[in-house]
C-alpha cells in the first residue's frame, strides 16, 4: 500500500494560498452590488422612526430595505438551528430589526448601492429614530433580572439544565461533597472573546433569472445548510440552489451559525433586483454583528480524600449567552459535560443558567465551551493540590481513568444527544510524556536557580479530554476518470485545516494511487449534496471515514472489472501506483485509467482510450447486459460514515512562565503539549492545528478579552483595542503525540483541530499561581490586573 | 469601512502644497504617510473636505546629519532614519526610539514629522523631541516659515501647534552632547503596540530629564538632574511617578501605569547614566 496515511505530507494548498491565489468572498463578484447595512448603536431601543428621506437622492444608490419591506417568510425571525428541552425561552433576532434592537451592531436597514462607498455614504445618512431602554450587560445585571432582554423572559433566563450523576451508592453529589474530608467552595470567571477569523463573513449572490436559479457563495463554515436553509426561506425548489463555500480564510465556529441575517437578504435583494449582489463584512461589523463566546461565572463546591480524589463536584454556571440563542445551548452543554476530563468523579452535579445580556450573541467559538470547563475543572485540581501540599501532578494521577476502564461511561448527556462514553486513551501515559517533555520533575532547581537572578518563575499545567467527530454523518464521492485521475468530494467545508492534503491522503492511501492524481473538492453543493458542516473537530473524523469507505468500495468494483479483463480471482489482485495488478505476477496488470474505461461502456468513441469501451470492441460476452445488473456505469463510489457517538481526544499541556517583580509582564518562557487524536493522518498538520490552537489560547489566556461599558457599548471593536496576539506574543510550542486509536471507526481516528486551545488558560492560570503564590480565579489576566492582585490585601 | 467622499490634491511643488492648504483652511488635512489618518478616514472618525497628498512634492524627502543634529523632512519615513548611520551616530535616541515604533511594514510609509504633527500622547516621537529640546519647522503660503520648540508644539492630546494652512516642513532633533547617554523603554501589551507607558531618557553631564509617554495629555519632561547626580535612582523614580498624569483606560489601570513609569524611568536612567560614563556611545548606537 502506498505510504501516505501518517505522513507528514506538505500542505497541498499551500502554495496557492501562499501566493495569493486564494479566492475568497471578495475576490469574487468585482462587478457585484454592493451591500452595507444602517446597525444599531444602542444596545437596547425600541425603534420610532426610520427616515430615508435625506439618502434615497444619493447618486448610485440603488435600494434601501427595512424590516416592513421583507415579505413574510423572508421577515421571519432567523431559526433556531440546535433546539432542545431545556431552552425553553429560545429567542433568534429577525434578518432586520423588527420594533426592538438589542445589541449594539443589529442590523436596521439595508442598503444597495453601486459601491460600498456609496452603500456606506447613504447608511450615514439615514436617520433612525430610536427610543432608548435599560440595558443588561454582564452575568451579574443578567442574573438579577431587574431589566429584561426580552420582555416575555422572565429573568433573563433562557435555559436551564441540571444534570447529576450520583455516587455509586446513590448519594447525590452535594451530600457526597458533605461527606467527603475535605471540601472546597469557590468562585471561577472568564470573560468573552471570539473567533475572530482573518476574513469576516461575506456572501455574493447571483440570481438567474433565465433558468430561475441561484448561486450563493458564503464565507461558510456549511455550504449545505444554508442552502437548505435559503430554499425554504424563499420557496425555492432544492435543485434550484447552489451553495459555494469559496476559500474562506478561518472560521473557527463563528460561520456554522446560519443563515445569518445577511446571508438572507442579500440573495433575496439578488433576486428581487435580478442583480448580483455581495456583501463583505467589515472587521468593525465583525466585532459587533456576528458572535462571541466564552463568558461564564463559576460556582464550584468540591469534596476529596486526603489524596485528592475527587468525591463530588457540585458546580453552579451562569452562562452569558448575549442577545440570541441561535445555535441552542450547545456552549454550555459542552463545559457541562466535558468538564470532568480525564477523571473519574465520585458524584457529580452540573447546573446551569443560560442568560439573555444586551450584547452580541454567544455561539461556539474554537473550543466551545471546553476552555471554560477545563479551567473549572483544572482550577480545583490546583486547589486541592494546594489544600492537601500535594503535587498538582499527583493530585491529577490520582483522579484519572485508567487504561483499562475504558470504555468509559461518564453517565451524562454529551452535545450529540448521545451518552458521553470515552471510547479509549490512556492519560497516566499522556501525563509521564508531558512531566518528561516541560521537566516537571527539575523545575524547582530551575525555579531556585532563577530565583537567585531575581527572577519570578512559575509552571502549571492543564488535561483535557475533548469529545470530537459529532454527528449525524458525511459523505465522500470518488470517481475514477478515463485519465486516471481521481476525483474527491464531500460536503463539508475547508478554511484552512488542509482538507486537499489530507483527504488526498487518505484517498491516494486507499486506492493505490499517486497523491498527485488526486484532487479533492469541499463545500460545493454542485459536487456533493448531503453535509452537516465543519465543526467540533469532525472533519478527518467524519469526512475521512466517508472518503475511505467510499474509496473501498471503488477500489472493490475495480478489482471487479480488472479481474474480468486480466481472467483473474478479484483476491488475487492488488493497486499500486495506479495499477491493478496480479500479484506475484507483474506482466499481468491494467491502469486503473484503463479499468474506468471498461466501467463506463460507451457508443461514442472520442479518443482512442474510450475505442476500448466500444460496442465493437472486445469486452463483456453476449450473454450478459454491457452494464451488470446492480451495476452502475463508471468508475466511483459514494459512502456516508455516522458514527454511534463521539470520539474522545484528549490532551495535556505545560507551560513555565515568567512574570517581572517589578512590571508585572507575564511572559511564557516554555510551553509543552502532549495530544492524542488517535491515527494520525498527517502528523505535520496535527502539530500546526495544535500551534494554532495554542496561539488562540494564549490570546485568551493573556491578551483578549470584549469590553463592553455599562451602555452596552462594546469598546474595543478594533485589532488596535482587541488584543489578538501577533507571532511575537506566541511562545515556541513544544509537542508530543500519542496515538490511542480509536475503536469507533475505520480510521481509528480522533478529531484534532479545537485541542490546541482547550486548556491554555488553565494552564497559564496555574503557572501565574504557583509563580507568584496568589489565588489566579478568573481569566483573562492583564499586567496591570496582575499588579493588582499583588497590592490587593491576603484573602481571609 | 469606506472613508466619506473628500477632494484630493496631489500638488508637485511646496508653494502648489502650501496654497492647496491655505485655500482649504480648517477643511484640509495633510496626506503623508497615512498610517494614523487613512484608518481614521476608513471608520468614518476624521471627515475632511479636502485631502492634500504631499507623497509628490519635491524637496520634502530629506535627512541631514551635522554636529548640530539632525533634521528631517516631511517625507522621511521612520524605516529611512532608523537606517541612517549618520543620524544614529549624531543621535542615538531616534534609532532606539524608531525600533519601538508599530512594526516594519508601518515604518516603511509613516513619517516622522506625520507622528509628531499627529502628537498622539502614547507614541515615542514626540517624547523623544521633547526630551531633546527639538523642534518643527512650518510653513505656510507667502514663505513664511516658523520654529516651533517642542515644548510649545504638543498642546494636547492629538493636537500641535499646526495652525489651518500650515504644513510642517521638517523636524529638528538636537545633537547628544559629549559624555551623555540615552535610553528608551516602554512597555506594550503586544509587539509595537502603542505602549502602556514608556520613557526616553537622557542623561549628559550637566542634567538628566525623563520624558514620558501614555501617562499624559502630552508627553511629559521630568528634570531630574539632582537626584541623578546623587546618583539617587529610586528618587528619580519616584520624582517621575508624581509628575505623570495617567488615565485609566481598558489595558491598565493609572495606578499601574503611574507605577510603570517609574519603574521604566529607573531602569532607563540607569541604562543612560551607564552609556555616558563610557564615552564610546556611539559605537553602541
Amino acid at each position: 500500500m502506498t505510504r501516505l496515511f501518517g505522513e507528514p505530507v506538505p500542505r497541498r494548498e499551500d502554495p496557492r494560498l501562499l501566493t495569493g491565489q486564494g479566492r475568497y468572498l471578495d475576490d469574487l463578484g468585482q462587478g457585484a452590488l454592493a451591500a452595507a447595512f444602517v446597525r444599531s448603536p444602542h444596545a437596547h431601543a425600541g425603534i420610532v422612526d426610520i427616515d430615508l428621506s435625506a439618502a434615497i437622492d444619493v447618486e448610485g444608490l440603488v435600494a434601501v430595505y427595512t424590516w416592513e419591506d421583507l415579505p413574510e417568510r423572508v421577515g421571519a425571525p432567523l431559526p433556531l438551528l440546535i433546539p432542545h428541552p431545556a431552552l425553553t425561552h429560545g429567542r433568534t433576532a429577525y434578518p432586520l430589526a423588527r420594533d426592538v434592537v438589542r445589541h449594539v451592531g443589529e442590523p436596521v436597514v439595508m442598503v444597495v448601492a453601486r459601491d460600498r462607498y456609496v452603500a456606506e455614504d447613504v447608511c450615514s445618512l439615514i436617520r433612525v429614530d430610536y427610543e432608548v431602554r435599560k440595558p443588561v450587560v454582564g452575568v451579574p445585571e443578567a442574573a438579577a433580572g431587574a431589566h429584561l432582554v426580552h420582555e416575555d423572559v422572565p429573568g433573563n433566563v433562557g435555559a436551564h439544565l441540571v444534570q447529576e450523576v450520583p455516587a455509586a451508592d446513590g448519594r447525590s453529589a452535594a451530600q457526597a461533597v458533605e461527606d467527603a474530608p475535605h471540601r472546597l467552595t469557590f468562585r471561577l470567571g472568564i470573560e468573552r472573546s471570539a473567533s475572530m477569523p482573518l476574513e469576516g463573513r461575506g456572501v455574493y449572490a447571483r440570481w438567474d433569472a433565465d433558468d430561475r436559479s441561484l448561486r450563493v457563495y458564503s464565507s461558510t463554515q456549511t455550504s449545505t445548510s444554508v442552502r437548505m436553509a435559503l430554499a425554504a426561506r424563499f420557496g425555492l425548489p432544492l435543485p434550484s440552489v447552489e451553495v459555494i463555500a469559496p476559500d474562506v480564510g478561518g472560521g473557527f465556529g463563528v460561520k456554522i451559525v446560519h443563515p445569518w441575517p445577511e446571508e438572507v437578504l442579500v440573495p433575496w435583494a439578488a433576486m428581487l433586483l435580478g442583480r448580483e449582489v455581495k456583501w463583505a463584512e467589515d472587521r468593525r461589523e465583525h466585532f459587533v454583528s456576528s458572535a462571541h463566546e466564552r463568558a461564564q461565572e463559576q460556582t464550584v463546591r468540591v469534596g476529596f480524600d486526603d489524596e485528592g480524589r475527587v468525591l463530588g463536584l457540585d458546580v453552579t454556571i451562569l452562562h452569558d449567552h448575549g442577545a440570541y440563542t441561535p445555535y441552542g445551548i450547545i456552549v454550555p452543554i459542552i463545559t457541562s459535560t466535558q468538564l470532568l476530563g480525564p477523571y473519574r468523579i465520585g458524584a457529580y452535579r452540573v447546573e446551569f443558567s443560560s442568560l439573555y445580556t444586551n450584547t452580541v450573541q454567544v455561539t461556539p467559538y474554537r473550543g466551545a465551551g471546553r476552555p471554560q470547563g477545563v479551567f473549572c475543572m483544572e482550577r480545583t485540581m490546583d486547589r486541592i493540590a494546594a489544600h492537601l501540599g500535594l503535587d498538582r501532578t499527583t493530585v491529577r494521577a490520582a483522579n484519572f481513568i485508567q487504561p483499562g476502564e475504558f470504555p468509559y461511561d461518564q453517565g451524562l448527556i454529551f452535545q450529540d444527544g448521545r451518552p458521553l462514553i470515552y471510547d479509549s486513551g490512556n492519560y497516566p501515559e499522556s501525563l509521564r510524556l508531558l512531566k518528561e517533555l516541560i521537566g516537571w520533575d527539575d523545575f524547582p532547581a530551575r525555579r531556585a536557580e532563577a530565583a537567585r537572578e531575581g527572577r519570578r518563575l512559575g509552571i502549571g499545567i492543564g488535561c483535557y479530554v475533548e469529545g470530537t467527530g459529532v454527528g449525524p454523518y458525511e459523505g465522500g464521492h470518488v470517481q475514477v476518470t478515463s485519465d486516471g485521475r481521481v476525483h474527491v468530494s464531500t460536503g463539508l467545508t475547508s478554511q484552512g485545516q488542509g482538507h486537499e492534503t489530507v483527504f488526498a491522503q487518505i484517498a491516494a492511501t486507499e486506492l493505490g494511487v499517486p497523491l498527485e492524481r488526486v484532487s479533492v473538492v469541499t463545500g460545493d453543493t454542485r459536487r456533493f449534496g448531503y453535509a452537516v458542516g465543519t465543526f467540533a473537530s469532525r472533519a478527518a473524523v467524519m469526512s475521512g471515514n466517508a472518503i475511505a469507505l467510499a474509496c473501498r468500495k471503488v477500489r472493490e468494483k475495480a478489482l471487479r472489472i480488472a479481474a474480468d479483463a486480466l481472467e483473474a480471482d478479484p483476491g488475487d489482485l492488488e493497486v499500486a501506483d495506479g495499477v491493478v495488478r496480479v500479484a506475484g505476477s507483474p506482466g499481468a496488470s491494467i491502469p486503473l485509467a484503463t479499468v474506468a474505461v471498461l466501467a463506463n461502456p460507451l457508443r461514442y468513441a472520442f479518443d482512442e482510450e474510450t475505442g476500448r469501451a466500444t460496442q465493437f470492441a472486445a469486452g463483456a460476452g453476449m450473454d450478459r447486459p454491457p452494464v451488470d445488473e446492480g451495476e452502475e456505469p463508471g468508475l466511483e463510489g459514494r459512502d456516508y460514515y455516522s458514527p454511534i457517538r463521539s470520539t474522545y481526544a484528549s490532551g495535556m499541556h505545560a507551560a513555565i512562565v515568567e512574570t517581572d517583580p517589578d512590571t508585572a509582564e507575564i511572559r511564557i518562557l516554555r510551553y509543552a503539549v502532549v495530544h492524542d487524536c488517535g491515527k494520525l493522518i498527517n502528523p505535520m498538520i496535527v502539530e500546526g492545528q495544535i500551534h494554532g490552537g495554542v496561539a488562540q489560547g494564549v490570546g485568551g489566556a493573556l491578551y483578549e478579552r470584549m469590553v463592553y461599558d455599562g451602555h452596552g457599548q462594546l469598546l474595543n471593536a478594533s485589532f488596535m483595542d482587541f488584543l489578538m496576539p501577533y507571532a511575537t506574543e506566541i511562545p515556541l510550542i513544544e509537542t508530543a503525540h500519542l496515538e490511542t486509536p480509536s475503536p469507533l471507526n475505520p480510521l481509528g481516528i480522533k478529531g484534532a483541530g479545537e485541542a490546541g486551545v482547550i486548556p491554555v488558560s488553565a494552564v497559564i492560570a496555574s503557572a501565574i499561581e504557583d509563580a507568584e503564590g496568589i489565588v489566579i480565579d478568573r481569566m483573562p489576566i492583564s499586567p496591570s490586573e496582575l499588579f493588582d492582585l499583588r497590592r490587593a490585601p491576603a484573602p481571609g | 469601512m469606506k472613508p466619506p467622499p473628500f477632494d484630493y490634491h496631489a500638488p508637485r511643488d511646496l508653494g502648489e502644497a502650501l496654497a492647496a492648504l491655505a485655500e482649504a483652511g480648517p477643511d484640509g488635512k495633510v496626506l503623508a504617510g497615512g498610517q494614523s489618518l487613512i484608518p481614521l478616514l476608513n471608520m468614518r472618525l476624521a471627515a475632511p473636505a479636502r485631502l492634500i497628498d504631499i507623497n509628490r512634492v519635491a524637496g520634502l524627502d530629506t535627512l541631514s546629519a551635522g554636529p548640530e543634529g539632525v533634521r528631517a523632512g516631511a517625507l522621511a519615513r521612520h524605516a529611512r532614519v532608523e537606517r541612517s548611520a549618520e543620524a544614529a551616530a549624531v543621535q542615538p535616541l531616534l534609532r532606539r526610539a524608531l525600533r519601538l515604533v508599530a512594526h516594519p511594514v508601518i515604518r516603511n510609509r509613516g513619517t516622522v514629522v506625520g507622528s509628531l504633527v499627529h502628537a498622539d500622547p502614547a507614541a515615542e516621537l514626540p517624547a523623544v523631541l521633547a526630551l531633546l529640546g527639538g523642534s518643527v519647522r512650518l510653513a505656510a503660503a507667502g514663505g513664511a516659515e516658523r520654529d516651533v520648540p517642542a515644548a510649545e508644539f504638543f498642546t494636547g492630546p492629538m493636537e500641535s501647534a499646526v495652525r489651518p494652512g500650515e504644513l510642517a516642513v521638517s523636524a529638528f532633533f538636537p545633537a547628544l552632547p559629549p559624555g551623555s547617554g540615552v535610553s528608551f523603554r516602554e512597555l506594550a501589551r503586544r509587539h509595537g503596540d502603542y505602549a502602556l507607558a514608556g520613557v526616553a531618557v537622557l542623561v549628559t553631564p550637566a542634567a538628566a530629564r525623563v520624558a514620558c509617554i501614555g501617562v499624559g495629555p502630552v508627553p511629559i519632561v521630568v528634570d531630574v538632574t539632582e537626584q541623578a547626580a546623587a546618583g539617587d535612582w529610586a528618587a528619580a523614580a519616584q520624582a517621575v511617578r508624581e509628575r505623570v498624569e495617567p488615565e485609566e483606560d481598558i489595558h491598565a489601570s493609572a495606578d499601574y501605569r503611574r507605577h510603570l513609569a517609574g519603574v521604566l524611568a529607573g531602569q532607563a536612567l540607569r541604562d543612560a547614566a551607564r552609556e555616558a560614563e563610557t564615552t564610546g556611545v556611539r559605537h553602541h548606537a
